[in-house]
């Protein structure tokens, strides 16, 4: 008690300030995000449970999931082996070129989702660069599932290299080399030493990962071509519907999204749990 | 097992942190590595274990060219100066890692696993803390755990980088007897790296002086302490009372007399060096017996005085140890007139820079 008082006296804002500034704070937060999904699930049962039941478990929509799903299952796995192995050498290895990677992968993050979908089109479309080849061979990738998943897996590829990166280096070489020492192959190193010390980062930019490749809208919209029920995602889906006026389908299919990422933001705290006690484990303040 | 390196190079960017060195450490040996920062000594044991690899030279294990063996097929035991232990795993299980990754041909079984782990864990004292993890243990209970670790896979040669560095001085002294009475038990050729002298002096058998990447002399304790090679060695074994200037030739030679911090310098560069313990301190009425110097400061320090004073003919302050009841003895304030006279004066000739010989009592400063 003593202490919390002596550091409030120490930043020495007064209580109004204080109390306006969290005001603010859930105000805005409820303006911003919490009336929108209440909107959205309102939309979704104007019509009634039934309607919404029915809406949900519509061939279409029900494809719109498994598709969804079925993306996040390739990317993700994916993405979390290039993440390790990008990490791996980023927080261990001094090498040529060494910061030109790091900087390559937040290209996703600064380019516009938009022109990461126009790049594919560029190079795997009828008019790209390998359309001809592809074409003769009779080898679909835009418009079809290669091109969601090639999209999906560009947009999504930094979150768990990003997460696992500082993890890795702040752990050092120091266990590693004690692994080495006492006998480990490198492969035994990685799983034994490596990998459980930076668990929690992993499963953060998993749960990260797993978000955005469900959520992605941009560039898998340019390169799916919206044929539904062949290369609808749910965020496509949601799209389609509502230009169709169909709002109490469109926002049924927008709960399904808001559903899943409700789960993420829950598998996100749950992690983020971990990483606290994984911190007081190794001792450093949380 | 016996250990060695030949004509070791190992370069960093633009400088080598070993030139050229030659080493040898005896089967059984106790050897420390001392040396300033930056010396090489860390490297030098790092190239030992084989986590460095050397840029020229060879490495050599039990008579056996090791340069190009890795580090998992030397076979080490290496003890990290900040533990390394495995932070997810329980004391039991980091100890027992070393067996756990054999491979199966030659993993013992759990049951034998156990047994020795625990074993070992008697062996540091620390049988109790097995299901603990190491952020629960205190610095000197990871730091035996981390020599658990290493001797569970039964290394033919130990390696101890800094081992103590981290420590309390308390923690440190206790685990510098521990350690002298475990190699004593076990006999495993050890090299420990070091750059606390007193630490090197205390435990090793042989002690080896790196600075910038040479060896600079190799020898027991009492040979490198009695006669070092160099100055560098004089100063950095223990605090040193350092006078440049002359010292006469005739009179080194004949090994009666020397001058230090006098104009009648004959040969100027020469060096001559006084322990403060090789003070003996007179008080203001033996006029003659000794220089004559004024006390600037002393302070008793638990059982010794140190003393401070400059010869009233000049020259640079100059620092005595003795007995504190001796100090009390003599009753001096600060501002009196003592004599100091040393007992041992090691006298470095200025060509040479190497070491001549003790000479004995009768000197003059």
């Amino acid at each position: 008690m003593a202490r919390s008082e002596s550091s409030r006296q120490a930043t020495g804002d007064p209580a109004w300030i204080r109390r306006s500034l969290i005001a603010l704070a859930f105000v805005w937060l409820a303006a911003v995000v919490v009336l929108p999904l209440m909107a959205v699930f309102t939309q979704a049962f104007a019509q009634g449970g039934g309607a919404y039941l029915e809406s949900i478990f519509s061939d279409e929509t029900r494809f719109a999931v498994k598709l969804t799903l079925l993306v996040a299952l390739v990317v993700v796995p994916l993405n979390t082996v290039f993440g390790l192995c990008a990490a791996w050498s980023i927080a261990k290895f001094d090498f040529p070129g060494k910061s030109l990677l790091s900087t390559l992968i937040d290209i996703p993050f600064s380019v516009s989702p938009i022109i990461s979908g126009l790049v594919f089109i560029l190079l795997f479309g009828a008019q790209g660069i390998w359309g001809a080849w592809l074409s003769s061979h009779d080898i679909q990738i835009v418009f079809a599932l290669p091109g969601i998943v090639l999209a999906t897996l560009f947009v999504t590829f930094p979150f768990v290299a990003r997460e696992v990166i500082p993890a890795m280096q702040a752990q050092g070489t120091e266990e590693e080399e004690a692994a080495l020492v006492l006998g480990a192959s490198g492969w035994q190193t990685f799983w034994r030493v490596t990998l459980p010390n930076t668990k929690w980062a992993l499963m953060y930019g998993i749960v990260l990962c797993t978000a955005r490749s469900m959520g992605e809208f941009g560039a898998v919209s340019v390169v799916s071509g919206h044929i539904r029920g062949v290369t609808d995602t749910l965020p496509l889906h949601v799209e389609i519907l509502y230009n169709e006026y169909n709002f109490a389908a469109a926002f049924a299919a927008a709960t399904l999204l808001a559903g899943f990422g409700l789960v993420s933001l829950i598998a996100k705290k749950a992690v983020e749990h971990g990483i606290r006690r994984q911190k007081i484990l190794s001792g450093e303040p949380s | 097992m016996s250990l060695g390196v030949r004509a070791l190079v190992k370069r960093f960017a633009n400088f080598n942190a070993l030139d050229h060195i030659d080493l040898e450490v005896a089967d059984g040996e106790l050897l420390a590595l001392l040396g300033p920062s930056g010396s090489g000594k860390t490297t030098l044991l790092r190239v030992l274990a084989g986590l460095e690899t050397p840029d020229e030279g060879s490495v050599f294990l039990g008579g056996k060219d090791a340069t190009k063996e890795s580090v998992r097929e030397r076979g080490v035991g290496f003890v990290f100066q900040h533990y390394a232990l495995f932070r997810h795993l329980t004391i039991f299980e980091n100890v027992a890692f070393g067996l756990r990754v054999r491979p199966r041909k030659f993993r013992p079984s759990d049951a034998e696993i156990r047994r020795r782990v625990m074993e070992l864990l008697e062996l540091v004292q620390l049988s109790w803390v097995a299901d603990r993890f190491p952020h629960q243990l205190s610095g000197g209970q990871r730091q035996r755990i981390a020599l658990a670790r290493a001797l569970a896979v039964e290394p033919s040669v130990l390696l101890l980088d800094e081992p103590f560095g981290a420590l309390d001085a308390r923690v440190r002294q206790e685990l510098r007897n521990w350690l002298r009475r475990l190699h004593d038990e076990l006999h495993i050729t050890s090299v420990f790296v070091t750059h606390d002298q007193e630490e090197a002096l205390e435990v090793a058998d042989r002690v080896v002086i790196l600075d910038k990447g040479h060896i600079i002399q190799a020898g027991t304790p009492a040979e490198v302490w009695d006669s070092p090679a160099t100055p560098f060695v004089f100063e950095f074994l223990g605090a040193a009372n350092r006078f440049d200037g002359g010292v006469r030739t005739e009179i080194v030679k004949s090994g009666r007399k020397v001058v230090v911090a006098t104009d009648e310098s004959v040969e100027a560069g020469a060096l001559a060096f006084v322990r403060p313990r090789d003070f003996e301190v007179g008080g203001s009425d033996k006029g003659g017996d000794g220089v004559a110097a004024r006390l600037d400061a002393a302070r008793i320090q638990g059982s010794h005085a140190v003393l401070k004073a400059t010869a009233l003919s000049g020259g640079p302050q100059v620092s005595a140890e003795i007995e504190a009841s001796a100090f009390r003895e003599l009753g001096l304030s600060v501002g009196d007139v003592i004599h100091l006279r040393p007992r041992k004066v090691h006298v470095f000739a200025a060509s040479a820079r190497e070491a001549d010989q003790w000479l004995g009592v009768g000197s003059g400063i």
